[in-house]
């Protein structure tokens, strides 16, 4: 059963580039302000990818003017015109959450 | 009228429509066989019997195999009846698929919903019940059920616990989103009752 959900998913899954937890992203998200349609882009560290398919989202970790700034975006939305990788790193934690604690960054 | 068929839930996913993520649910099903046509002089109203799911002979009791032999299909696993407006437009051995369906239309969707077995009042029909602390002793009980010696009974129809769920439900309305023939699937907008696997009815909506 599990397989035909799989396939049913698959036709609105996006083709991403590959990033994993660490890198640094570049999410490209189409934004409506009126009638008017422009392209937000948001760069900032990814903390986590979470949950599979369709339903999976990502969060991003910025800081933007001394403040901390995190948006989690579904990543195969179609309002997301591409999550671009800018930067690889190297991760020890699946789940770098310690970023959030660190006194200076970037 | 209300042309409709047999399929077996597969589950639950999300999907995006129109840039908006929804939650749909995911139907596969197999053309379901006419096994007998009712028409208004034979049997007073108009309809189409359906068999669902083929099996072996042996699986289905003899009265049945009786009743198929009959009609000259295959065995069913269940069968099942749609009202239809014209009965001559069938006829015995026809397959109707999810074809019958097209997407944005809206189609109801019939169930058995899941058993709960014996539930309180609170989760059978959503009573508030009373504070859970600061000394109160009334958490969850169904608090007073009638008057006193007028009426002298409790009134027919009272909200109390008892067996919950496992009773037929009805969805009316349900966008369809997708509709595959080939591989014999249908998507829909919204939930539906029953676990995965169960069989659903699916019959198009009137008006």
């Amino acid at each position: 059963m599990d397989d035909i959900l799989k396939a049913v998913e698959k036709e609105y899954l996006k083709e991403r580039e590959e990033f994993s937890p660490g890198d640094i992203v570049r999410v490209h998200e189409r934004v409506s302000e009126g009638s008017k349609e422009r392209i937000q882009i948001f760069e900032g560290i990814v903390l986590k990818r979470s949950g599979a398919g369709t339903r999976e989202m990502v969060t991003v970790r910025k800081v933007s003017s001394g403040i901390g700034v995190e948006k989690t975006y579904p990543v195969h939305s179609p309002k997301i015109e591409a999550i671009e990788l800018v930067r690889s790193h190297r991760t020890r934690q699946a789940k770098p959450y310690f970023l959030r604690r660190l006194r200076r960054i970037r | 009228m209300a042309l409709g068929i047999l399929a077996r839930k597969i589950g639950m996913t999300q999907l995006f429509v129109d840039d908006r993520a929804v939650g749909a649910t995911v139907m596969e099903t197999q053309p379901c066989t006419v096994v007998q046509v009712k028409t208004l002089e034979t049997d007073g109203y108009n309809a189409l019997q359906l068999g669902y799911q083929e099996v072996a002979e042996r699986k289905v009791t003899h009265p049945l195999q009786g009743h198929y032999k009959k009609a000259g299909v295959p065995s069913h696993r269940h069968l099942f009846e749609v009202r239809v407006d014209d009965p001559s437009a069938y006829k015995v051995g026809d397959k109707i698929g999810v074809e019958i369906f097209s997407e944005g239309a809206k189609i109801d969707v019939t169930g058995i919903s899941r058993g709960l077995g014996f539930q309180g009042v609170v989760k059978r029909w959503n009573f508030a019940g009373g504070p859970k602390s600061h000394g109160s002793h009334f958490h969850r009980r169904p608090g007073s059920v009638g008057n006193c010696v007028e009426p002298g009974r409790v009134v027919k129809g009272k909200k109390l616990p008892g067996h919950t769920g496992n009773h037929r439900v009805t969805i009316k309305k349900v966008r369809v989103l997708r509709v595959d023939p080939e591989r014999n699937l249908l998507v829909f907008k919204g939930s539906t009752p029953g676990p995965r696997g169960s069989v659903l009815q699916l019959r198009k909506s009137d008006g």
